[in-house]
């Protein structure tokens, strides 16, 4: 079954095209891992995705919604209510972790919650606390971002994700500004939900990790999408020349 | 006279002089007030991607902040009276005749120019990552301004905060000038009265440093308290 679909996206910022006409399909449960090199517009790519930035052109399509960008109009034929529908429903796990620094950990996963999805507090807190606890933070409800570590945050990023009760889930480089010791904290956690059967799009540098938990791999190139299939056809047998000297620099 | 004389007027000027502290605390708490709300609408024109909004606001900023507070009360106190008519076909007169709402309306406009400057600072340092994350959850931009943005500009706008505070609380001293009987305008009517202004005036200045030493108090526990979980882990 399809849970997101994004057709022949673009996007230029000023003459400089950095996404020349890309799909992607996930089914429900699949986990795809996009990998390539540094600009080649992944992060873009997953930013178009819940409009972070606003394709040039192309469409999305996630379960009952669809938005065409190629129709004319500002926003490329978006309105703020499809904008914020698309963005409720899908969760978002930055590099940078990006949590909210004047609130506690628990009041980093409710405030969607509770301001978006309309959940009553006492609702949400327990919701919030289980979270917490799936992520092995059970004691830090009440810790501030600048209290925590960095595996932590992200960790705590990821549940706050997770309490909007997302169809799918995008990770843009999610352990890449982690201390390598703490790296592994955190794709566990990742690990965790690709099991439960989670939909989930990873832009992602740790090779080993998109081979043993992605269901299909994208590789990246100047825009496009260069190589995609299983990930163990792609990572033993590459079919360009391009994709077996980017992944030689990682294994 | 002796030296202690002295001591004993000014403590007799402090008891008179007393009266108008809760006058001078009104004129500052209500003007700041009314100042911040006019200010949060100022700060986001100043930050506004639209050309008049932004124009507007850097105007108002830039004359309020460039003429003397004490010649924008006489404008507003004096001034309205030359157009007396049009305010009473507005059925404004009777607000524009009392010096006290001239007074505030002046101080109000002034500290909200200072103000506005403060909040699009704090505003323009909140990391825009923040942001996006809250867009990503889906939140409105009202929403992401009143959950995110907004408080963390104010932690970070505090510091300066207190040192407008004591700028307005000095002020309020020039509301005297329009007859109105707060500190300062006590303090030249028992000047006057009892011709011993150097106590007078030195009672009055006494006043004034309590006012402020409370603030600055004030302010210092609030950062502390806001600061307690923001500092860095090392
Ligand atoms: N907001 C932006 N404005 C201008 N250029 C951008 C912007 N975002 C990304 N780019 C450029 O787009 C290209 C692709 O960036 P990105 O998608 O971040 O690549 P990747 O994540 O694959 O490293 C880079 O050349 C980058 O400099
Ligand atoms: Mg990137």
């Amino acid at each position: 079954m399809q849970a997101l679909v994004a057709t022949d996206i673009r996007k230029a910022f000023g003459s400089l095209e950095v996404l020349r006409g890309v799909s992607l399909r996930a089914n429900k449960g699949d986990v795809i891992a996009i990998i390539g090199g540094s600009g080649s517009g992944k992060s873009t790519f997953l930013r178009c995705l819940n409009l972070l930035e606003v394709p040039d052109a192309g469409s999305l399509w996630l379960n009952g919604i669809t938005l065409d960008f190629n129709r004319s109009g500002p926003a490329g034929g978006t309105t703020p209510k499809a904008k914020a529908e698309l963005r409720r429903r899908l969760g978002m796990v930055f590099q940078s972790f990006n949590l909210w620094t004047h609130m506690s950990a628990l009041d980093n996963i409710i405030a969607g919650p509770i301001h978006v999805l309309g959940q009553d507090r006492k609702e949400a807190r327990a919701i919030g606390l289980d979270l917490l606890d799936r992520v092995g933070l059970a004691d830090k409800a009440d810790a501030f971002p600048a209290q925590l570590s960095g595996g932590q945050q992200q960790r705590v990023a990821i549940a706050r994700a997770l309490a909007m009760r997302p169809e799918a889930l995008l990770f843009d480089e999610p352990t890449s500004a982690l201390d390598p010791e703490l790296v592994g904290e955190v794709l566990k956690v990742i690990q965790g939900l690709a099991a439960e059967g989670r939909t989930m799009i990873l832009v992602t540098h740790e090779m080993a990790f998109a081979r043993d938990v992605a269901t299909h791999v994208m590789f990246f190139h100047d825009g496009r999408v260069e190589e995609e299939g299983r990930p163990d056809l792609i990572f033993s047998n590459p079919g360009s020349e391009r994709c077996r000297s980017f992944l030689k620099k990682f294994l | 006279m002796g030296f202690l004389d002295h001591f004993a007027f000014i403590a007799e000027a402090l008891a008179h002089l007393s009266v108008g502290i809760p006058r001078t605390i009104l004129l500052a708490v209500a003007s700041l007030l009314i100042g911040f709300v006019l200010a949060i609408g100022v700060a986001a024109a100043l930050l506004s991607q639209a050309f008049l909004p932004r124009w507007i606001a850097n105007g108002y900023v830039y004359i309020f902040r460039s003429s003397p507070l004490l010649v924008q009360i006489f404008l507003i106190y004096y001034g309205s009276g030359q157009f007396r008519s049009l305010f009473e076909s507005l059925g404004l007169w009777g607000l524009f005749r009392e010096a006290w709402f001239c007074a505030i309306l002046a101080l109000a406009l002034n500290t909200c120019a200072y103000q506005a400057v403060l909040i699009a600072g704090g505003l323009r340092a909140v990391p825009w990552g923040q942001i996006e994350a809250a867009q990503a959850v889906g939140m409105s931009r009202c929403r992401v301004f009143v959950t995110v943005a907004f408080p963390q500009a104010l932690r970070h706008a505090l510091p300066a905060y207190s040192n407008e505070v004591v700028l307005m609380i000095k002020a309020t001293a020039l509301a005297s000038t329009i007859t109105i009987l707060e500190i300062t305008g006590l303090a030249k009517q028992m000047a006057s009265e009892t011709y011993r202004p150097f106590e007078v005036f030195a009672a009055a200045g006494l006043v004034y440093i309590a006012l402020n030493g409370a603030v600055a108090a004030g302010f210092t526990r609030g950062e502390r308290f806001l600061r307690r979980n923001v500092a860095q882990r090392t």
